[in-house]
């Protein structure tokens, strides 16, 4: 059986509603709280913050530790670096 | 050509020519998208995008140059709002009224939906360091002083985009 291993959050920010750009507007000034290598939780239901955070942890070297979907919610579990 | 300093964050430079609301979007939703990426930003407003930088934000739809704009209906079911509304632009330009109506209809669709407002994205984009820069001489053409817009606002002119813009990795006329 597999396990998933628990990634715990040091902060959680709820994006929920929010459209293009507000998700990763939110999550830069969030991340900004952050100690390196604390982690942020991001949930958001825009159907194109999948591909925008990913992208805007490449730009930002912030790492994107995983990429789930929970109750048709978008959750992202991001390190800072 | 390369960038002067090499080791410098990535740059965006954009003009905003317009200042209708649907083309107010652009130029803030990529400018503060950027600054939260970490890039620098610098957004020239010249010609009629100079309102954009007015502390009242007054942008509203116009329905001319945008012939057959499909506009939605934001109340009603679920099947009644997904209707793209093709409005004849003789309606659209001689009716009375109908650009505050298409312009509260634009509002109010893009609340429903979740769409930040043309003010947040600019003030967001103020918070993440977006340079905000008026162009001189469309200014005077119109009659605007740097005291009639936000205190954000920075004047140039063409020189000083064209430098900006050399070193920038993205440049685009909105």
């Amino acid at each position: 059986m597999n396990t998933i291993e628990v990634i715990k959050e040091d902060q959680v920010l709820d994006c929920t509603g929010l459209l293009c750009p507000m998700p990763i507007v939110k999550t830069t000034k969030a991340i900004k709280e952050l100690q390196s290598g604390q982690i942020l939780k991001m949930i958001a239901t825009d159907a194109g913050s999948p591909p925008d955070i990913e992208a805007w942890s490449r730009q930002t070297g912030n790492e994107l530790l995983r990429s789930t979907t929970e109750d048709g919610k978008f959750v992202f579990f991001l390190k800072k670096g | 050509m390369s960038k002067s300093n090499p080791n410098a964050p990535k740059r965006l430079a954009l003009i905003s020519s317009k200042g209708t609301l649907d083309w107010a979007y652009p130029p803030f939703i990529l400018g503060s998208a950027a600054g939260a990426m970490g890039w620098e930003v610098g957004i020239f407003f010249t010609f009629y995008g100079l309102t954009l930088l007015k502390p009242e934000l007054t942008a509203s739809v116009s329905p001319l140059g945008n012939p057959a704009m499909p506009m939605k209906m934001p109340f009603g079911p679920e099947g009644f709002q997904n209707i793209n509304w093709a409005m004849p632009n003789l309606l659209m330009a001689n009716v009375p009224g109908f650009e505050s109506l298409a312009t509260t209809l634009m509002k109010q669709t893009f609340h429903n939906k979740g769409v930040a407002t043309i003010e947040e994205l600019r003030e967001a984009s103020i918070d993440l360091g977006v340079r905000l820069i008026g162009c001189q001489m469309t200014m005077d053409v119109f009659g605007f002083k740097k005291e009639d817009f936000i205190p954000q606002a920075e004047i140039g002119g063409a020189a000083t985009f064209l430098e900006y813009a050399a070193d920038a990795d993205v440049q685009l006329f909105i």
